[in-house]
């Protein structure tokens, strides 16, 4: 699947989406991530027929064009945010829905529900109907109702953000099983990081209609292309200074990078968890914690005096350190990451 | 400020029951100096004719009557289900489409809404009568002037105009309600237009259309103004209530035919609000 320089813009002039070009591979999970508004749900749409894009944008669904093709003949699977299940039908008439329109046999139709009821583990509920379902049991449904037509790719708009935090992590575990199980090419809109980690093989960062980077969870996580992604994925301390032959040079101290660059002003990533603690005066860098919060598997403290700004250390939850305490901090010069300069 | 001692000023506590009461008191009172007292008053008098109580039984077993009664009721079936027709196209089609005049083309549409039935029959006659403009124009064209303003079919097109404006706001906010994401999901599983609409559209604006019809069919059996004014050739139930109670002092049978056509309009709306009574759930 590809999509080719597919822009959106909306009647009243808005840019939905800058053009954007994009390759999913066969069986694939990949992930658009990104903050409301970013253009996300339109490119999904535009991928599942619901909009077309602009001008000189075209979707390839195995090397064909499919621009033009209106979705119900895309052979697309969907499942909206607010699962949209037909209310004046039962849950196994929603999730046979699909097969009717293409002309299935009843028996054989039956057989595909029961399949599918027993692979989303909703068995017991065919003849409710939908408003006496439970969030989740809606988004099992939403899901049973868009794999049933064995459709060439899955299209997941949002699917748990309806749920509440418990039954969203649950239900996270439970569809990245099935998704592999199925082996079935999907794309995946979430605004939430911790999904797309879990679910995506990769992962397509998006900032303001345009695609800030495309890589796996890992890459992504890791080597973030600019500052935008490094503070959108998990925590980040973004550091501003000067490098000097290969160190930043910092209010607590010279901090390596690796290399022997010199630069007068840098943006740096550094993620709470690859800083260490240790006594003052065995790390180059040192500073003065602010403050210390047990969380339970770990504790974050927030150290003062080493950077420009306040910085975030993720520490085991062994460590015994006070409030006022002078720290030292170890950062492997890997774990520092250079960023573009800001424009 | 002045602080009173205590126990002076203290409030007077009426039961939160008697509060409801009094309440409910000019309504009641209401009820029945408006509606029951003259109601039972009525059903009285219909039985009060020579024929006694077996007067009610006339409106069905009298030949005159009991046609009037059936082209009534069809006239105001096929005012309903037309009105629904055209309303439910045309509703859709302007909740779902910004284009200039767009407002005013609604705003036409429902500009008969303060119309008395009489002006609608007298548009009904420039429009289709002996000297209208569809005769005029079958008179140039054919040599033959068509004139329908005073058979059945000029009152069907008087009632749509009069039901139309009534019923299309009613659907324009249905319409507004639907979640365009049913939609989506169902074309999104392979249904072509046609099966959206029968699958997903329609069944979620039956509560409107029960609600709707059922306004427009009421307002059909008992349409007088346009009858009175188109009605020549043809007797609906209105005209016949009219013409026993005005011309032929028949205030016994005039009475019975009221009841009547009440008892008629009220069944009938509460079979449509009962068959649809599960799928108005189902829609929920």
């Amino acid at each position: 699947m590809r999509i080719e320089s597919c822009g959106k813009t909306f009647a009243d002039g808005t840019r939905a989406l800058e053009p954007a070009t994009l390759d999913i591979a066969r069986g694939e999970t990949l992930v658009l991530l990104g903050p409301s508004g970013c253009g996300k749900t339109t490119m999904l749409r535009i991928i599942a027929g619901l909009e077309l894009p602009d001008a000189g944008g075209r979707v390839l669904f195995d090397g064909n064009d499919m621009t033009s093709v209106p979705i119900e003949r895309r052979n697309v699977g969907m499942v909206f945010q607010s699962y949209a299940l037909f209310p004046n039908m039962s849950v196994a008439d929603n999730i046979g829905y699909g097969l009717r329109i293409r002309g299935m046999a009843r028996q054989e139709r039956a057989a595909r529900v029961a399949e599918l009821v027993a692979l989303t583990n909703i068995s017991g509920l065919e003849n409710r109907r939908v408003d006496q379902l439970s969030g989740g049991q809606r988004q099992r449904v939403a899901l049973a109702r868009a794999v049933a037509v064995r459709p060439g790719i899955l299209l997941l708009d949002e699917p748990l953000t309806a749920l509440d935090a418990a039954l969203r992590d649950r239900l996270r575990g439970e569809l990245n099983r099935l998704l592999r199980a199925l082996g079935i090419t999907t794309i995946y809109v979430t605004h939430d990081q911790s999904e797309a980690m879990e679910l995506g093989d990769r992962i397509v960062v998006m900032e303001k209609g345009a695609i800030a980077q495309i890589g796996t969870p890992r890459e992504i996580y890791f080597m973030p292309k600019n500052r935008f992604v490094a503070e959108f994925i998990g925590a980040a301390n973004i550091v501003e200074a000067p490098v000097e032959n290969g160190h930043l040079v910092l209010p607590g101290g010279r901090q390596p990078i690796g290399g022997g660059a010199s630069r007068a002003a840098a943006v740096a990533m550094i993620r709470p968890e690859t800083i260490w603690i240790v006594a003052e005066g065995g790390a180059p860098l040192s500073g003065i914690i602010d403050s210390v919060s047990f969380i339970g598997d770990r504790q974050r403290m927030v150290v003062s005096g080493a950077s420009d700004k306040l910085l975030t250390i993720d520490a085991p939850n062994t460590i015994k350190a006070q409030p006022g305490e002078r720290i030292g901090l170890l950062i492997t010069p890997e774990a520092v990451r250079l960023l573009p300069a800001e424009n | 400020m002045q602080y009173g001692a205590p126990g002076q000023g203290r409030h007077f506590f009426m039961p939160h029951r008697t509060f409801v009461w009094l309440c409910l008191l000019p309504l009641a009172v209401l009820t029945a100096a408006f509606f029951l007292l003259p109601m039972a008053r009525l059903v009285v008098t219909g039985a009060e004719g020579p024929q006694g109580l077996a007067g009610y039984l006339a409106i069905l077993v009298e030949p005159r009557y009991r046609a009037t009664l059936i082209n009534t009721v069809l006239l105001s079936a096929a005012t309903t289900i037309v009105t629904l027709i055209i309303a439910t196209v045309a509703g859709m089609f302007l909740q779902r489409h910004r284009f200039p005049g767009r407002a005013v083309l609604i705003a036409m549409l429902t500009f008969p809404l303060a119309f008395p039935g009489v002006v609608v029959g007298f548009l009904i006659i420039l429009l289709a009568g002996r000297q209208g403009l569809i005769g005029d124009l079958s008179n140039r064209l054919f040599g033959e002037k068509l004139v329908f303003a005073y058979s059945i079919f000029g009152l069907f097109l008087g009632y749509l105009y009069f039901s139309i404006p009534r019923v299309i706001l009613t659907i324009m906010a249905a319409v507004q309600k639907l979640d365009v994401g049913l939609e989506e999901a169902a074309r999104s599983l392979g249904a072509s237009p046609w099966a959206v609409q029968r699958d997903v559209v329609l069944p979620a604006l039956g509560p409107a259309f029960v609600a709707s019809g059922a306004i427009a069919f009421a307002t059909a059996m008992g349409a007088f103004g346009t009858a009175f004014t188109l009605a020549t050739n043809i007797d609906v139930l209105p005209m016949l209530i009219y013409t026993e109670f005005t011309l032929a002092a028949n205030f016994a049978t005039s009475a019975a035919l009221s009841v009547g056509l009440g008892i008629i309009a009220w069944a009938i709306l509460a079979l449509a609000r009962s068959f649809s009574g599960s799928a108005v759930a189902a829609a929920g």
